[in-house]
């Protein structure tokens, strides 16, 4: 058919698109990053960016994304299981309910927790009520942990849910009839069959949780800088684009290796389908 | 255990929503001071209304969304049809562009298209903000179109094209309605994308304008405006009611349907 030919062209616009503003963007960071101000290659910028002080807000931010990414996972995986449930009866119900908060501006539902959280927030008034003593969360670790979780619990929940409706009853039902308890079921059964959405979860908390500054800056109070609000504050406040680019990059090699996970897991699955 | 499985349902549900409460309660509080409830008032719904900066602010998030939407929506259709014929290898380097801005951190991505469109020598400003909102709804409209275009049959297309229609025709009359549900799905993500993105806009916004999002971060250190408050509640109220009608429908349409099995049966 002689438009076969002609579909071919239609993804010329993709490639011009593609080279232009998501090839040619990253270019350009490297760019600024592996460059010093007269603008001749140089890995000066790059290792300025790999002193103490940056490592240990890097180090910060990820151990605060890992802690929010298992805590999704906790907290997403036995509402999938709720949720597969009930995907008969009150299925579509329950799943728009939970959809529904992500209508909602996220800096302003963040801004919310500080209300809750504060001194003075909500929670405190609520324990004050009950007469127990009041907790202090706001401007520390905890606050942004909370505000992560709230912000990227749905990334994890929707490549779960997916997953897990997938895996047929019939499975689940012999495994229990061979006699294996619940947590047997899970561990041996449904863990396994559900591990790339497992994976693609994480990696979808993980990373906006890493690079996050918004989260950090509202819940944080500048009092806990995560790298996100250092790279900000190079291209906004002090003007270092070629510092602001080389912690990018840094950045960046966690996004790869991010990548490449989910690359080898979605190519594994794909082997095992066949 | 029943319980148990309710009461874990409610609580995270508590968890979403308590935020939200907290919102639209501020919406109603009459002190301008978060967190400080001095008494009930109406008084910032009306403000709303006269507030020309979120009103400019809440235009360009609007239009910002639709344009971008409608953008790589079009563009999602144009190369998911050229990915068809398309061998594996091909597909996959398409597919791995296209999924690098969903992948991608986003102040990396906002920061890459700030020193590429500073580069290029083009002013920051509305257009700035258009283009980049078009990269980062991309990967969200392919991911809605492209299982469906590639899950395509030729055999009705073709059979317009024998009995006389033109390809365009052949397109919009057999193609498209079959692709609506991934275009919608498209078109509605994107929209969301685009008017939720804060990280992204704020880098490639120039000065003297703002989105609803860049507003509100710029509220956030002088006291947010109790007005932005009674927009956001208003905006959920809207989407709350549409969903509602949704499952309502859903619901009716599904009776309507098990009824006619039983009646065929």
């Amino acid at each position: 058919m002689h438009n076969y030919a002609l579909r071919r062209l239609f993804g010329v616009p993709f490639v011009i698109w593609g080279v232009l503003f998501v090839l040619l963007p990253l270019f350009f960071v490297l760019q600024q990053g592996l460059t010093d101000a007269e603008g001749a290659f140089s890995l000066a910028t790059l290792g300025e960016a790999l002193q103490w002080e940056y490592l240990k807000a890097l180090g910060l931010s990820v151990g605060l994304a890992l802690v929010s990414t298992v805590i999704c996972l906790i907290l997403g995986y036995p509402l999938c299981l709720i949720l597969r449930e009930h995907r008969q009866q009150n299925g579509l119900l329950i799943f728009l309910l939970f959809l529904l908060p992500l209508w909602m501006n996220s800096l302003l539902t963040t801004m919310a927790w500080q209300t809750i959280l504060e001194r003075h927030g909500v929670l405190n008034m609520l324990l004050g009520a009950l007469s127990l003593p009041a907790l202090n969360i706001v401007n520390t670790p905890a606050a942004i942990v909370i505000g992560m979780v709230y912000n990227f619990l749905p990334y994890m929940v929707l490549p779960l849910y997916v997953a897990i409706v997938k895996v047929d009853n019939s499975v689940i039902e012999a495994a229990r009839d061979l006699g294996a308890t619940h947590w047997q079921t899970l561990r041996y059964v449904l863990l396994p069959l559900t591990r790339a959405g497992i994976i693609s979860g994480c990696t979808m908390v993980f990373i906006p949780a890493l690079t996050t500054f918004v989260i950090s800056a509202l819940l944080g109070g500048n009092k806990v800088l995560l790298i996100g609000n250092i790279i900000e504050q190079e291209f906004t406040a002090a003007y270092d684009w070629q510092l602001g680019s080389a912690l990018s990059m840094v950045l960046m090699v966690f996004i790869i290796l991010n990548m490449i996970v989910e690359f080898f897991t979605s190519a594994q699955q794909r082997k095992e389908a066949v | 255990m029943a319980k148990l499985k309710k009461g874990y349902l409610a609580l995270i549900m508590l968890f979403l929503y308590a935020p939200i409460f907290v919102l639209i309660a501020q919406s109603f509080n009459a002190s301008r001071y978060r967190g400080h409830w001095t008494g009930f008032t109406w008084e910032w719904y009306g403000a709303l209304f006269e507030n020309e900066d979120i009103l400019a602010a809440l235009l360009n998030t609007l239009s910002i969304g639709v344009t971008a939407a409608v953008c790589a929506t079009i563009l999602a259709l144009v190369t998911a049809i050229a990915m068809r014929r398309m061998d594996m290898r091909m597909r996959t380097l398409f597919n791995g562009v296209a999924n690098i801005p969903l992948l991608n951190a986003d102040i990396v991505t906002g920061i890459s298209l700030m020193l590429l469109f500073l580069g290029l020598g083009l002013q920051l400003g509305y257009d700035t903000i258009l283009l980049a909102h078009i990269v980062i709804c991309l990967p969200y409209a392919m991911l809605c179109i492209l299982p469906q275009v590639l899950g395509l049959d030729d055999v009705c297309y073709e059979a317009a094209l024998d009995l006389g229609a033109s390809p365009f025709y052949a397109f919009r009359k057999v193609v498209l309605p079959e692709l609506r549900p991934g275009i919608m799905a498209a078109l509605l993500l994107s929209f969301v994308m685009s008017a939720d993105d804060f990280i992204v806009t704020y880098f490639t916004k120039g000065a003297g304008i703002d989105t609803l999002t860049t507003e509100i971060y710029a509220e956030l250190k002088l006291g947010i405006h109790p007005e932005m408050y009674a927009l956001s509640t208003l905006f959920f109220v809207a989407v709350a009611v549409l969903t509602v009608l949704l499952v309502v429908n859903y619901r009716v349409l599904r009776k309507y349907r098990g009824r006619r099995q039983e009646v065929r049966a």
